[in-house]
């Protein structure tokens, strides 16, 4: 397979998975938007909703306030925004173009209906009522992306391209949207309690798709520590970055096998693996959550790096 | 002004030929209605499986869809082993040309072509004589640009020996009208073009270096993602298994040429490559080129890659030398040629010119290098004011033109607004040459959609059709 080749495909599932978390984001913001609370109040929520996507720098570069309307609109259709679903999209797309040969028809087909469907709504005329359905779609066509890809794929470098970009994106995600809530998960705001902090929690779980499951999982009332361990630690959630570093190692594995070499990116990811294997939610919360998340984001980003390096994707 | 023009299903008017007889009872089933909505579907198809081409400088259109038609073109078996004769004939005349030209060049000796029109010739590359390609081969994919006028009479309006496009569209042209009208096909002896890309495989391994101990390593080479023909590139490498690279993909290294993958680098002995030759290699040809690779060139000439086309290629398909075909087939094969060709003026002679301006208003004359119907004019249906600008033109620069009869190209029932109407078409037929040569029954029909328009290149609002070869 060519370098280009496995380049466009990891950022091509990249791009499919970071639309979906954008679509799930802004959900949640819009969620907690609706609900009775005063002005400012109301629209703090996006800058954290922003924060979590990594967008509040381009954000503010264009915009001096908060409202739901700019901010749906930034991550939803602007171009000039790398990460907007938009641009997720145009992105997946270009280079599904360019790979063709390495995508299934089922594959292409998928994406390619989602870019001449996306394309043809027009952003002023979303209503408020017409945005959930819209993100629920987005939500849908990355799933049917990843069920073409999981059906009918062969398993070869393909497939753990396509998987490495997926769960280096998902993880990613997880640790940021933790990262920036993570205060609201701290014991000293614990103390508070209330419904605030009950909304916050539920949002994190949201933004994750995981408020449903957690009850089966835990069978008890949302508690901070638990979802952290929920998020992070715990292997049957297919989000958690446990959950991302299975994936990652086992392709990574499978990858050493397909081509009779094990690379550096491999030990980094079995060495996160261990980390989160061997971890324990007190301890984590003990040194700091707020520490842990961002040392993760800095080696999931090593992990790409070196992945990238390895298999010649800028050769 | 023409006469009135010979259509495929009902010839001058005495009833439906034998050919359509099927396809024509089908036709009288269908309302408009079904026929417009069959053929949304088919453009819904197109659209979702991403066939498409770009036009060059339409920002708005930058993906397009060639418009399909849903009537097919249908040729007879005994017409196509004519034609299948005089094409095989032909290809073989023109790569022996070829081979002439970048060696001996026995032709220009014999003064059956003045040497000039070699010599000074763009498309004539210097640095490719002495080479020795495989096989001798230099075009082993040949579109030879087909047109009919009456029931036996067919005429060659082109050769395309650089890089003919449009055969995926005579795939997949195929596989739509099979997946929307299966019953079609059990009604009609259809003969199958899916091999195609499989017999462009063993073109391509055919002609790889000598010496290998191994399956040559074949690769296509596009320019990328916004050339026209992009789509047709990544159809080809997938339906033949193998990798579609860029430029940027290959390198040359200890005089062989690589592409760069996920495991380090990998030779590559065959190139079937979509870009033009000036854009092949930044040493040798265009240095501001970025498409091409620098030094494959001198690999391609030390034997241990294989460019296909071979550059300078070009040559054979110049429109200057067109009108010289007739005698190369003789020359080099010693038999009268099987297919005619159009009857050319060459505005280089001073005769020739002189007709040409007398009879503007009835010749087509086309731009000796142009192509995709740019730069022409067609007489007919010019305006006086059109005719006088390129007047001008022809004076100005006579060795640039040449000029033929307005041919009443046949017509096929296309669907229009209105229903069913005649319009103009040509064929393309693809041919593959190689240890032997093998030609796909069938090839790319293009119609001018545009009432009595004979322009039918895509650029200007043509369309396509399924083409039929039907067997005995």
């Amino acid at each position: 397979m060519l370098g280009r080749t496995a380049n466009d495909l990891f950022w091509l599932s990249r791009y499919v998975e970071r639309a979906e978390n954008m679509a799930r984001l802004i959900e949640v913001g819009y969620r907690i938007a609706l609900l009775p609370r005063t002005g400012d109040a109301k629209n703090e929520e996006w800058r954290s909703t922003l924060e979590s996507a990594g967008c509040a720098p381009g954000y503010f570069a264009k915009n001096e306030t908060l409202s739901a309307r700019d901010v749906v609109n930034y991550l939803l259709f602007d171009l000039t925004n790398n990460s907007s679903i938009h641009s997720c999209l145009a992105t997946a797309r270009q280079n599904a173009r360019a790979q063709r040969t390495a995508l299934t028809r089922e594959m292409w087909e998928s994406l390619n209906s989602s870019w001449i469907e996306f394309q043809s709504i027009k952003p002023n005329t979303l209503t408020s009522d017409g945005l959930p359905k819209l993100l629920d779609w987005i939500k849908e066509r990355s799933a049917a992306y990843r069920g073409a890809l999981m059906n009918t794929i062969l398993r070869n470098d393909t497939y753990h391209f396509s998987q490495l970009g997926t769960f280096l994106e998902r993880a990613d995600n997880t640790a940021r949207i933790l990262d920036v809530k993570y205060y609201v998960l701290l014991p000293s705001s614990t103390m508070v309690g209330g419904g605030i902090d009950n909304v916050q929690w539920e949002a994190i779980l949201r933004s994750v798709s995981a408020h449903r499951s957690y009850r089966w999982v835990y069978k008890d009332s949302y508690r901070a520590w638990q979802i952290a361990d929920y998020l992070i630690l715990n292997r049957a959630m297919p989000r958690s970055l446990r959950a991302c570093y299975g994936e990652i190692d086992g392709s990574l594995k499978d990858l050493a096998r397909l081509y009779g070499a094990e690379q550096p990116c491999l030990g980094t990811a079995k060495t996160t693996l261990a980390l989160l294997d061997q971890g324990e939610i007190d301890t984590i919360f003990q040194s700091g959550l707020h520490e842990f998340l961002s040392d993760f984001i800095a080696r999931n980003n090593r992990v790409g790096h070196e992945i990238s390096e390895a298999y010649h994707f800028n050769a | 002004m023409l006469q009135p023009a010979f259509d495929e299903m009902n010839g001058l008017g005495q009833g439906v030929r034998e050919p359509y007889a099927a396809v024509a009872e089908w036709l009288g089933t269908l309302r408009i209605d079904d026929l417009k909505r069959k053929r949304a579907e088919a453009e819904v198809l197109f659209r979702r499986t991403g066939i498409t081409f770009n036009v060059y400088g339409d920002e708005d259109a930058a993906e397009r869809l060639i418009p399909f038609d849903i009537i097919p073109r249908i040729i007879s078996a005994a017409e196509w082993r004519r034609l299948a004769a005089g094409i095989e004939q032909r290809v073989r005349a023109l790569n022996a040309f070829m081979y002439d030209i970048y060696h001996r060049q026995e032709i220009l000796k014999a003064g059956r072509i003045p040497p000039e029109l070699i010599i000074q010739n763009s498309a004539f590359v210097p640095e490719m004589i002495g080479v020795e390609p495989p096989l001798g081969i230099y075009s082993h994919i040949i579109g030879i640009d087909l047109v009919r006028t009456g029931e036996n009479e067919f005429y060659v309006l082109e050769d395309n020996t650089r890089t003919p496009s449009g055969v995926s569209y005579m795939l997949e042209n195929r596989e739509t009208m099979m997946h929307m009208f299966p019953d079609l096909f059990a009604r009609n002896n259809v003969a199958p073009v899916e091999v195609y890309p499989e017999k462009l495989l063993q073109t391509l391994e055919s002609v790889a270096p000598e010496g290998l101990n191994r399956d040559p390593v074949i690769a296509v080479l596009t320019p990328g993602i916004y050339n026209s023909a992009y789509f047709e590139h990544s159809f080809l490498a997938d339906q033949m298994g193998v990798e579609l690279v860029e430029g940027n993909d290959l390198v040359v290294l200890d005089g062989a040429l690589h592409m760069k993958t996920t495991q380090g680098l990998t030779q590559v002995d065959v190139i079937y490559r979509r870009v033009d030759d000036s854009h092949l290699d930044p040493l040798v040809f265009d240095p501001d080129s970025l498409l091409g690779v620098p030094g494959i060139f001198d690999v391609y000439r030390a034997g241990r890659v294989t460019i296909v086309n071979a550059p300078g290629a070009g040559i054979a398909d110049d429109k200057a030398i067109y009108s010289y075909i007739p005698e190369i087939i003789e020359f080099y094969l010693g038999r009268p040629p099987i297919l005619s060709n159009v009857p050319t003026h060459n505005c280089r002679h001073p005769d020739g010119l002189k007709y040409v301006l007398e009879h503007l208003s009835e010749l087509v004359v086309k731009e000796v290098h142009g192509s995709g119907g740019y730069g022409m004019l067609v007489g007919p249906a010019a305006s006086k004011e059109e005719i006088e600008t390129f007047r001008a033109k022809l004076k100005a620069r006579p060795e640039n033109y040449i000029a033929q009869p307005t041919l009443a190209l046949s017509t096929c029932p296309t669907l229009v607004e209105d229903g069913l109407a005649p319009r103009h078409l040509d064929l393309r037929p693809f041919v593959l040459i190689g240890d032997q040569v093998r030609l796909v029954p069938g090839g790319l029909t293009r119609v001018a959609l545009k009432r009595g328009s004979l322009v039918v290149n895509s650029s200007q609002g043509g369309g396509t059709k399924d083409t039929w070869v039907l067997q005995d």
